[in-house]
């Protein structure tokens, strides 16, 4: 089975460029060039030692020995939270910034959520000394004021998207917008495996550095490159992609991915998009969407800002068709309290989106002696507000 | 033969053709603001169905198809209302939406339906030509339906000629690579774009869209193609008050 694009932009029933023909010679620019571009030894020069001087990679990965004590399995956190800005975003945008250079741009545009894709594209903007748009939903400014103001003191310049929700999907539609008028000079960091062919596959090969240093890890601690799980949250899918990348050949290790049900996946509050919705078209690829019968975007809930997005990634999609990994989902109040576990039992506060991968370890039965790999995407400093609400601190 | 096909063999030029939503301003209105276009001189409709997401429109025909979507409009109600469009209509009428919407009604289906309420042609602006030409070329033809494709000034002259081979009504010519609702103008860039189109001899007729508002603007784009297409200035002129009194007066800067 093939899991990964194949020549046409497909992962089996999934992907392709469903964009109007304005955006055309702008991706068809990138897909005739993005491998060029990144296989090149010189890029591949500048793109690794910016990952090991700026954002400090290798991560670590961190055998937890109180959280693997309790679950009865070698539970190894993959400290993606320990990046530069906080995330696993900043693998991306570090990546798609030196090929936007690459390609001549001279203008760079986002969309964000939660905020952390935003403030991981303006720390590159700054970086390069390139001129930075995000467009960010009006309601997404106001809960998550303190990432506003990092990108405005980055030097970037934040867009309200106040069409349809005002949340992430409503930014990627007014940054694709931006893009149509813009065709010429702009490069669009699109901060998720999805979007129009090429994206998904350029966005998983730059975040495809979390398993790649996984498995030498992973070899250098147990022996062994191939751990029994490898468990990460999914909302568009860049850290689970990134996560699952170098393991999706490795048949007999089972990957897992875990959305975010929001309320419950039967309340009509969810982002639970395996589970709710269907296949269909999707900001430029096919893919899996929460969708009416009428195929007008559903739009999801969830505690966590980066998780509240309708769709996933098309090679998502194909590997929860192909049932090579499985989805499951778990709710706000679970995500919370394994935040507040991961918090009192390893000292380690994580992002929202993360705790909703830790919560489903409190699902699964192990017999001892299995390695399990968490990838803990981000940290949590964002997300004080919603843990001090919900837990009264 | 195709009422589209007609057209421009009658008409060579200033070809008027009126895109709005349907379901806007009122949810019944589709079809009364399709006869009264008809009454007042257009000579081709484009009938929008609303999708939740149009990346490629600007903020004037977004707003209008999410009150229609708000009203309860959808593609079921939409072949409902059209069924009594050929009482009144004769004109050739295209459906315009979201490639979504469609595929979740299913492709061959919604051939169907437009075929039946006599719908000529569709503009479905993120179907992609290669996905069109590989899946869905034959369910159009079966149903005698045009698909027409966007040009914009990026397009390669190897793909305009692709896009000429694979259309059967007209091919719609973007005046800037733009959402909808920018202003045209009419530069030396765009001059030499429109000039270098028409330089190519193209099979099929061509129509000029996106920022025409007015009949200065409308002029400048039947210098260069069969005709021009007005949308976003149709949709504010129709946002409130009467509605034949706004048709007929917006008609009549165009049609005097």
């Amino acid at each position: 089975m093939n899991y990964f694009v194949n020549e046409k932009g497909y992962y089996g029933d999934f992907g392709g460029a469903y964009i109007p023909e304005m955006l055309y010679p702008n991706v068809e620019e990138l897909r005739q060039n993005y491998l060029k571009i990144i296989e090149d030894a010189a890029f591949q020069k500048e793109f690794h030692a910016l990952l090991k001087d700026y954002v400090g990679r290798p991560s670590p990965l961190y055998l937890a020995k109180r959280l693997s004590k309790k679950y009865n399995a070698n539970i190894f956190l993959k400290r993606e939270d320990l990046n530069h800005t906080g995330a696993h975003k900043i693998n991306n945008t570090i990546g798609q910034i030196l090929l936007a250079e690459k390609l001549g741009k001279k203008r760079i545009i986002a969309e964000t959520g939660a905020g952390q894709h935003g403030v991981a594209t303006a720390t590159v903007c700054a970086l390069r000394g390139l001129e930075c748009v995000v467009y960010m939903g009006e309601i997404d400014i106001q809960r998550q004021a303190p990432n506003v103001a990092r990108m405005k003191m980055l030097g970037a310049k934040v867009i309200s998207a106040v069409s349809g929700s005002k949340t992430l999907k409503d930014a990627t539609n007014e940054a694709m917008r931006d893009w149509i008028n813009n065709p010429v000079d702009t490069h669009y960091i699109i901060g998720s495996v999805v979007g129009p062919h090429p994206y998904p596959d350029m966005v998983a090969i730059f975040q495809s550095i979390i398993s790649e240093e996984t498995k030498k890890q992973l070899t250098e601690q147990t022996g062994n490159d191939q751990p029994d799980y490898v468990l990460a949250c999914v909302g568009g899918g860049s850290n689970a992609m990134g996560m699952f990348y170098h393991f999706i050949n490795d048949e007999n290790v089972k990957l897992i991915a875990i959305e975010a049900a929001g309320k419950g996946v039967s309340t009509g509050f969810s982002a639970a998009t395996t589970f709710l919705g269907k296949e269909g078209v999707l900001h430029g690829s096919r893919s899996i969407l929460m969708q009416t019968a009428d195929g007008q975007v559903v739009e999801p809930h969830s505690v966590s800002a980066g998780l509240d997005y309708p769709g996933i990634g098309p090679q998502h999609a194909h590997l929860f068709k192909t049932t090579r990994a499985a989805y499951v989902s778990v709710t706000d109040n679970e995500a919370l309290d394994a935040g507040l576990l991961c918090t009192q039992m390893e000292g380690i506060i994580p992002a929202i989106e993360s705790a909703h991968a830790l919560a489903h370890l409190e699902k699964m039965k192990f017999k001892g002696g299995e390695n399990v790999v968490v990838c803990l995407s981000g940290r949590g400093d964002k997300d004080m507000d919603t843990y001090m609400k919900h837990f009264g601190f | 033969m195709n009422r589209i096909n007609k057209i421009f063999k009658e008409k060579k030029n200033n070809i008027l053709s009126i895109y709005y939503t349907a379901g806007y301003p009122g949810l019944g209105d589709t079809v009364a603001i399709a006869a009264a276009l008809e009454k007042a001189g257009a000579d081709m409709l484009e009938i929008g169905f609303p999708y939740s997401d149009p990346v490629a429109d600007g903020p004037v025909i977004q707003a209008s198809s999410k009150l229609s979507l708000d009203q309860g409009m959808d593609l079921n109600l939409l072949f409902e209302q059209l069924k009594e469009l050929r009482k009144t209509v004769t004109i050739p009428v295209l459906l315009m939406g979201y490639v979504n919407p469609v595929l979740q009604y299913g492709v061959e289906r919604f051939c169907k339906a437009c075929a039946e309420v006599g719908v000529d042609g569709c503009i479905v602006p993120d179907l992609p030509m290669v996905e069109y030409e590989e899946f869905y070329k034959d369910v159009f033809l079966k149903y005698g339906l045009s698909n027409i494709f966007l040009v914009t000034p990026q397009t390669s002259v190897e793909r305009i000629r692709k896009i000429d081979s694979l259309s059967n009504g007209f091919i719609y010519l973007l005046s800037s690579s733009a959402t909808t609702g920018q202003n045209l103008q009419v530069s030396d860039t765009t001059e030499a774009y429109f000039s270098r189109i028409a330089d190519l001899k193209l099979t099929n007729p061509t129509m000029i869209g996106f920022g025409i508002s007015s009949k200065e603007t409308f002029d400048k784009a039947c210098k260069y193609a069969n005709g021009g297409i007005i949308g976003t200035a149709f949709v504010k002129a129709i946002e409130a008050g009467n509605l034949e009194e706004n048709i007929e007066a917006f008609m009549t800067k165009f049609t005097s």
